[in-house]
């Protein structure tokens, strides 16, 4: 038991001695009828007890991932001249939102190893138990889903883009679009030295519909005929008020 | 302005939604269409996912055309007794084309067959409604009166009855028939079938154009609030804030285009229906034969 508890300690000494004291802008996003993105500002600095290591620097990278979900990605293919899906894979989770910020090239900040122990790369972070054996490149449709959220400001990797002084204070700011999914945003900052991680810390950044979208989305999903007969009267209502107003409109 | 929408979990602009709405409620009034064959493309276009575009579109037909049918109520176009008989064929072909779309969904390419569905009928619809009404517009041109319709088979059936505002005296087996078929579409293709409705009516069963407009809005209320209902209960995907905003567009252009319609002559309100449905067709028919930029998609895991 001693000896567990020695090799412990020495295994947890390195880590403890950079540790992250982190700050964030907003530990809650709400989405309300005018929301239009969020950008949302990380700062920490870092604890230590003992000199600043002068072999290799210091390096922080910081990601904030949305709620896993499983999705099925479709490929196109020519067939009696008109283009329709041929196939399909089913990814078992991929993040509805993820975002890197490094304090310099992704190459100097982590190795290939850490990265996949730690899966923090946007590919480790899609997960894929593999694809039909009928399906050619599987690879291709990872990389589909990483190309197509890139483009729309869903996934994103900047590099260089947390500001880090004098190997102790840091800090970044992430944006968020506005197509968000609701969910607990898992937030982790890694401290690393000569690509290898020395410390990590994490939070979660609580992204929720508020107010008339909040009451809406719970009607829809726990009222759901409430919800439609709502609609429907609405829209009945709104025929309704048009026609007369116009009706006034025209003999008045 | 940039609006968040609850169910569709996109934010887009509230006036371009007002503007598309008002735009398909104008042609909404003036032709007896719902609009939904339009609207839906353009809503995927804006990036609402197609789900919710198709579901929420079903409800924003039911105010335009509700505000449509009571322009023409006033007006006394609307033949509220072959309405409700199309309206009872129209409800069991809804029932029969949800049955035949999950069928189709749990074969895959169900997109594939909406969108062939669009291109095929569109595109006949279109091509004939415009060689016919340009050979009206010929007719009166050079000064011979329209030949009256002749009767034919469809007279010779039994279980007649008398549609006054029509001014028809014929079976009701044809427009329950019309009405099935048209509700099947419907179903499948997720519009409320005006498109199908309005040409069905004049060339099939030879109502006046005026009164079909009317007739057409009256049935297609209720199938596209029935579609609602069903979207809302079972994939709960209709988004209210963008049925809203929509249908506020959409009636105030009903309005206009009721207006407008009426002003306009029956042969040149159909030319230009015609060349709009091709218009749709031809784009739709474009979409699946040029190669997409973008040859993957992503979707809900388990979905069609």
């Amino acid at each position: 038991m001693r000896w567990l508890l020695l090799i412990l300690t020495l295994i947890a000494a390195p880590l403890r001695a950079e540790e992250v004291v982190l700050g964030l802008s907003q530990d809650q996003v709400s989405i309300s009828t005018n929301f239009d993105g969020s950008e949302i500002i990380i700062y920490g600095a870092i604890k230590r007890e003992t000199p600043i290591p002068q072999d290799q620097p210091l390096q922080v990278i910081v990601t904030v991932s949305g709620p896993q979900l499983p999705l099925t990605v479709r490929r196109k293919e020519r067939r009696l001249g008109i283009w329709v899906n041929v196939d399909s894979v089913e990814v078992d989770a991929a993040p509805s939102f993820y975002a890197i910020a490094t304090s310099a090239p992704w190459s100097d900040v982590i190795s290939e190893t850490e990265d996949l122990r730690h899966t923090i790369s946007i590919p480790r972070a899609i997960r894929s138990v593999g694809a039909p054996m009928e399906v050619n490149e599987p690879q291709a449709f990872s990389d589909a889903v990483i190309r197509i959220r890139m483009e729309n400001g869903l996934y994103a990797l900047e590099e260089g883009a947390v500001e880090l002084r004098e190997s102790t204070l840091f800090n970044t700011a992430i944006q968020m679009p506005a197509n968000l999914t609701e969910g607990d945003y898992a937030t982790r900052i890694f401290l690393t030295r000569g690509g290898k991680v020395v410390s990590q810390y994490e939070t979660s950044i609580d992204v929720r519909k508020v107010g008339l979208e909040r009451w809406l989305f719970n009607l829809s999903r726990q009222q759901p005929l409430i919800y439609g007969l709502l609609s429907l009267t609405i829209a009945i209502a709104a025929g309704w008020g048009a026609s007369a107003a116009f009706r006034l409109m025209r003999s008045g | 302005m940039q609006i968040y929408l609850p169910i569709a979990e996109v934010s887009v602009n509230a006036f371009l939604l007002l503007g598309l709405g008002g735009l398909v409620g104008i042609l909404s009034g003036m032709f007896g269409v719902g609009g939904g064959f339009l609207m839906t493309p353009l809503l995927f276009f804006i990036g609402i996912p197609p789900a919710v575009a198709v579901a929420t579109e079903a409800n924003q037909i039911v105010a335009s055309s509700f505000s449509g049918v009571l322009a023409h109520l006033r007006r006394k176009t609307v033949d509220l007794k072959m309405g409700t008989v199309l309206l009872i064929g129209g409800l069991i072909g809804a029932a029969l084309g949800v049955w035949v779309f999950n069928y189709l969904k749990s074969l895959g390419q169900v997109d594939l067959l909406v969108k062939l569905c669009y291109v095929v009928f569109l595109g006949i619809i279109g091509s004939l409604m415009f060689v016919e009404s340009l050979n009206a517009i010929r007719k009166t041109k050079s000064g011979k009166a329209p030949a009256r319709k002749k009767h034919n088979w469809i007279h010779g059936l039994p279980f007649k009855m008398r549609f006054r505002t029509s001014g028809l005296y014929i079976s009701v087996i044809p427009p329950v028939i019309v009405g099935v078929l048209v509700g099947i579409l419907a179903a499948i293709m997720g519009v409320g079938g005006g498109f199908i409705m309005v040409p069905a009516m004049i060339y099939l069963l030879g109502m006046p154009t005026k009164v079909v407009v009317g007739t057409s809005l009256f049935q297609i209320i209720f199938v596209t609030g029935f579609t609602t209902l069903l979207h809302a209960t079972t994939n709960y995907t209709v988004d209210m804030v963008l049925a809203v905003l929509l249908l506020v567009g959409g009636v105030v252009g009903a309005q206009f285009g009721t207006v407008i319609g009426a002003k306009l002559k029956a042969e040149q309100l159909r030319i230009l229906l015609a060349m709009m449905v091709l218009a749709v067709c031809g784009k739709l028919a474009l979409d699946l034969l040029i190669q997409p930029s973008e040859l993957f998609s992503i979707g809900a895991a388990g979905g069609h």
